[in-house]
């Protein structure tokens, strides 16, 4: 497992390029969803707020 | 006429209705790929004989650059559809395309940074393809700051169009730099038409990443869509329905 994680020397660049490839992956996954629960709620807002439809 | 089914995708009701039904299809799938990728990668696959464990930079690397990419071409082609057709889902398609693409070629960048430190002994070179790269970054900026900038949005579609179909020259310089000119780059492993020079338990892993992070890109083109045709679609009827159920 120590082996492993040592990458035969070359951890300190092995792990961070993972951890910043699945961080920017992550940040993709809410960042997507993000612009749709906003569209979503303006929406939503507009609709309560102009009253029937027109 | 077979174009007809262009039409109907171009439609915003149906491509938000196509576009929420799809997304677990491409979602689920990449998960599974990535997750297998990494396993393979990290674990399986054997440390190469060159450049021993930093290799396995290859399977971060490698599917954010082609992701850098794949996603400008599709940026520039369904720009070129929306002018070219005057099509509001097709622009809504490439003002989706920029973030995520934008955010791969950082980590493309980055990481290769990080695997140059160690193979070539620094972290930064003005050497073709890692510029060319960095270019498409610029490219993705200022795509995304010109569209911010307008508020018409018919203007923002058009001016940024142009933009993306200039920019697609990059995307050839890029792929063919390491061929083209001296670089420190390595040459093609996988992307190219002969045999691939990898064996099998190190290409297969390599394979698995690509193919998931392209269901990946999908999936998440199709929410950031969701959202764009709502911002646009404003005063439209259906969106009643879309919204409230």
């Amino acid at each position: 497992m120590i082996e492993f994680l040592q990458m035969d020397g070359y951890a300190r660049y092995v792990w961070p390029s993972y951890a910043i490839t699945l961080v920017i992956v992550a940040l993709n996954i809410v960042w997507a969803r993000r612009t749709l629960t906003r569209a979503r709620d303006e929406a939503r807002r507009r609709l309560s707020t102009s009253g029937e439809r027109p | 006429m077979t174009w007809t089914w262009l039409h109907k995708l171009g439609s915003p009701p149906r491509a938000y209705a196509l576009a929420a039904r799809l997304t677990p299809w491409f979602a689920w799938p990449a998960a599974l790929l990535i997750i297998a990728g990494l396993y393979g990668g990290l674990v399986l696959a054997p440390a190469d004989y060159q450049q021993r464990d930093a290799f396995r930079i290859i399977y971060v690397h490698a599917p954010s650059a082609w992701m850098s990419l794949m996603i400008y071409t599709t940026m520039a082609v369904s720009a070129a559809i929306g002018l070219i057709w005057r099509i509001k889902v097709s622009h809504a398609v490439a003002a989706s395309c920029a973030p995520i693409g934008a955010s791969f070629a950082i980590a493309a960048l980055v990481t290769g940074s990080l695997w140059g430190r160690p193979m070539w002994g620094t972290y930064w070179e003005w050497d073709p393809r890692l510029t060319s790269e960095l270019i498409l970054l610029f490219l993705y900026l200022g795509y995304m700051g010109l569209r911010s900038a307008m508020d018409d949005i018919t203007r923002a579609d058009r001016a940024s169009a142009v933009l993306a179909i200039v920019g697609i020259v990059n995307v050839p310089i890029i792929h063919y730099s390491v061929q083209w000119w001296n670089s420190l780059h390595q040459a093609a492993t996988v992307m190219k038409i002969a045999k691939p020079e990898m064996p099998p338990a190190m290409l297969i892993p390599l394979l698995l990443m690509l193919l998931g992070f392209t269901l990946l890109f999908f999936a998440l083109l199709l929410v950031r869509l969701r959202g764009e045709i709502l911002q646009r679609e404003r005063s439209a009827g259906w969106i009643r329905e879309a919204v409230l159920s």
